[in-house]
């Protein structure tokens, strides 16, 4: 396979005037708005404004923009103190305050941050002043009870139902599925008061019709971006540049520069498919990331595949860390409340199946995307996202010629990140990708590889 | 005459072999690794050398691979490849009929699935804890006070073995001494401990899918009453020789006997 990220002949001669300004647009742009938001979080109380906690799987940001609250995911703020190798300070605090070592590492970086006053690296949060959450992560509901303790602030918890099996998910039409639509909706109306009641506000169906656009055009962008990464050679890696699109589908959601941003992401990304421009490095092996990305030693770990040619095309956590939006479910906007519910019960699943029973779905991916190896990668402080990887990887070779590799590290704890054993096992995937494309070379019979 | 050479920089030991054209061990070395990486390695390679009765420089080990988790500080060499798919090559090297591979080294246990070509198909290894590893038997061993080539034989003299219920290497020391405190013998202590060790062993075995035959390479391959529990849990024997605890090291010297005589760099490996 070529090692050549451009593909020459489908670019002749120099570049034209739009490769400059296109080509790396997202990532400038998406670092611009990141700050951005920071900016508007640690000036927040200055300007009167209130907060409302929420988390990226159900974060209801549509709604909550429309009573004008900034958003803040406890979730993010977490990850960019791992990023900036300061999070051992924060959950240090935190298991000195009597948290267990065995406690998400985002729960307790956030207890850190709460117990300095909302110092953080990228600016200083703002209290909340309510917190809302599905139950897509059992976590969620324990860590809001203890900013409801912290602040004696109104948490609330939006039970969304889950799939009935392994994979299955009743639809329009079934009695399960109008019962669940109509248990989230009233659910919604509750949630509604509540908000009134904390900002003052009187609910405006328009301005949610307003974000509810907003986040239409976001997410029609974002399931073309994903599915954009079957081009030859991919245009973005799905766990870096992914992970920072990521950051703005949440922060912007449902706000118009998320919409513009993700259309520009967009259109950057079907110039680079048409002219044949793709990452920075060498493709030689294209690969899928299931779990958590390594943040503790975020960079490094990037490194690690791409210096051995590996390029993620493929992602679980962009669709489950983008709240279940990958799914595609577009609001009605003649029916906003009602489809706000819908949306709130499809992408609550979806995000829940794509953790639980990702295993189809990477299959799936082989031939459209060229997969040859799928990546798990499961995290001490996360059981939710962990549990069932082995098996996963099992039936993902069982469905699928591709080679697999599971490591263990933590999302958050650089004291539970080895980076030599995972260079070693890295290293060693790589090597077994070449033997499989050799002995496929050699034309072994499809069964040697098993 | 043209010789190849493999150094596998282990965490607690340093192995390294030199072939021959025919394939043949003609010299080796095994020394404690300590806190020098790059001089054990350097170390190994000079007494693997002596031993085999060559001199470098006249008659030429035209290709050395580093392996093990020292590997990228075997300055000298020109090549690094893991010790996992070199255990892979050594092992089906060493017994062509080798379609898994159990390594258990000082802290890692490796389950590799193979071809006939000793290529790596998959593998599985223990995450960052130490259970199940040749660790668990040093502490066995620091505790008991027993040598740790006598832990094999030890164990094997017991025929009502204890209970290990800790998998964590650091609270094995003080449930073996609860054992001791108890009155258990120390062989049934010993046997339960390798039991202990086997059954985390197996667990990884099983993740790859056990196939005969099964080889048992790594330091802790020495020890005969591993070796006896391992095959116990199998339901067969398991292959070893005394070369097992070189057969990381073997491995790589066959890759690096492989680029001399192909003369290219195959993707598998990356350029020192």
């Amino acid at each position: 396979m070529s090692t050549d990220t451009t593909n020459q002949s489908s670019r002749p001669g120099e570049p034209d005037a739009q490769h400059d300004s296109i080509v790396g647009r997202g990532n400038r742009e998406g670092s611009r708005l990141f700050r951005q938001w920071y900016e508007e979080l640690t000036t927040a109380p200055e300007r009167g404004e209130k907060a409302a906690y929420v988390f990226v799987m159900g974060s209801l940001a549509e709604l909550l923009n429309s009573f004008n609250l900034n958003l803040v995911f406890p979730e993010i703020n977490g990850l960019q103190t791992a990023v900036r190798h300061v999070s051992e300070s924060y959950i240090t605090q935190a298991e000195d305050y009597g948290y267990n070592s065995d406690v998400c590492g985002y729960v307790k970086a956030d207890l850190g941050l709460q117990l300095r006053g909302g110092d953080h690296p990228m600016g200083r949060i703002p209290r909340p002043d309510i917190a809302v959450y599905t139950g897509a992560c059992n976590t969620y509901i324990k860590w809001a009870e203890i900013w409801e303790r912290l602040y004696g602030i109104p948490i609330f918890t939006l039970d969304v139902p889950g799939p009935r099996a392994a994979g299955r998910l009743p639809g329009r039409g079934h009695v399960d599925y109008d019962n669940d639509l109509r248990y989230v909706a009233g659910q919604i109306e509750e949630l509604i008061s509540v908000l009134e009641n904390v900002t003052g506000t009187r609910f405006d169906v328009d301005r949610l019709r307003e974000a509810m656009a907003y986040a239409n055009t976001m997410t029609t962008a974002w399931v073309k971006i994903l599915e954009l990464n079957q081009s030859r050679p991919a245009v973005y890696d799905a766990v870096t540049d992914g992970t920072s699109y990521l950051g703005v589908a949440n922060g912007f959601r449902g706000r118009p520069e998320g919409a513009r941003y993700f259309e520009e992401v967009l259109e950057e990304l079907e110039y680079k498919a048409a002219t044949g421009i793709g990452t920075s490095h060498d493709q030689r092996h294209r690969l899928a990331f299931v779990g958590v990305p390594c943040y503790p030693i975020y960079r490094r770990f990037s490194e690690m595949f791409t210096e051995r040619g590996g390029v993620f095309v493929g992602s679980t956590y962009t669709w489950f860390a983008s709240g279940g939006w990958n799914s595609g479910y577009l609001y009605d906007l003649d029916n906003p409340l009602e489809s706000l519910a819908e949306g709130t019960l499809i992408t609550s699943r979806e995000a829940m199946n794509d953790m639980f029973h990702a295993d189809r779905l990477l299959a799936d991916m082989v031939e459209p995307f060229g997969l040859d190896g799928v990546v798990f990668h499961g995290i001490k402080s996360c059981r939710t996202v962990s549990s069932g990887l082995a098996d996963s990887r099992r039936a993902v070779m069982e469905l699928a010629d591709v080679g697999t590799l599971l490591i263990d590290s933590d999302h958050m704890d650089p004291r539970s990140v080895s980076e030599a054993q995972i260079k070693n096992r890295v290293d060693a995937f790589f090597e077994g990708l070449e033997t499989r494309k050799l002995l496929a070379a050699a034309g072994e019979p499809e069964g040697s590889r098993r | 005459m043209t010789y190849a050479a493999g150094v596998d920089v282990g965490s607690t030991q340093t192995k390294a072999v030199i072939i021959d054209g025919d394939l043949r061990i003609v010299g080796r070395a095994l020394i404690d690794t300590g806190s020098s990486v790059t001089l054990a390695a350097e170390r190994a390679y000079e007494i693997a050398l002596t031993e085999a009765d060559i001199r470098e420089e006249q008659d030429g080990v035209g290709y050395i691979i580093g392996t093990g988790y020292g590997r990228y500080r075997v300055t000298f060499g020109d090549s690094q490849t893991t010790e996992i798919s070199c255990h892979a090559r050594g092992a089906v090297h060493m017994f062509p009929g080798t379609h898994t591979v159990l390594d258990m080294g000082g802290q890692d246990t490796k389950a590799i699935k193979v071809n006939p070509n000793g290529e790596v198909l998959d593998f599985s290894m223990n995450d960052k804890c130490a259970a199940g590893t040749g660790r668990f038997l040093g502490a066995a061993s620091a505790a008991l006070e027993i040598p740790l080539d006598d832990l094999g034989p030890t164990a094997l003299l017991s025929d009502r073995p204890v209970k290990i219920s800790t998998t964590c290497t650091v609270f094995a020391e003080s449930e073996i001494l609860s054992w001791l405190g108890k009155g258990k013998k120390t062989e049934d202590i010993l046997l339960g401990v390798h039991q202990s060790v086997g059954s985390r062993a197996l667990a990884l075995l099983r993740r790859v899918g056990i196939e005969r035959e099964v080889t048992f390479t790594g330091g802790v391959a020495r020890n005969s009453g591993m070796v006896e529990v391992i095959s116990g849990l199998l339901g067969f024997p398991v292959n070893y020789s005394e070369e097992s605890h070189f057969m990381g090291a073997l491995g790589a010297a066959l890759f690096a006997m492989d680029r001399i005589r192909s003369r290219q760099v195959p993707a598998m490996t990356s350029e020192a």
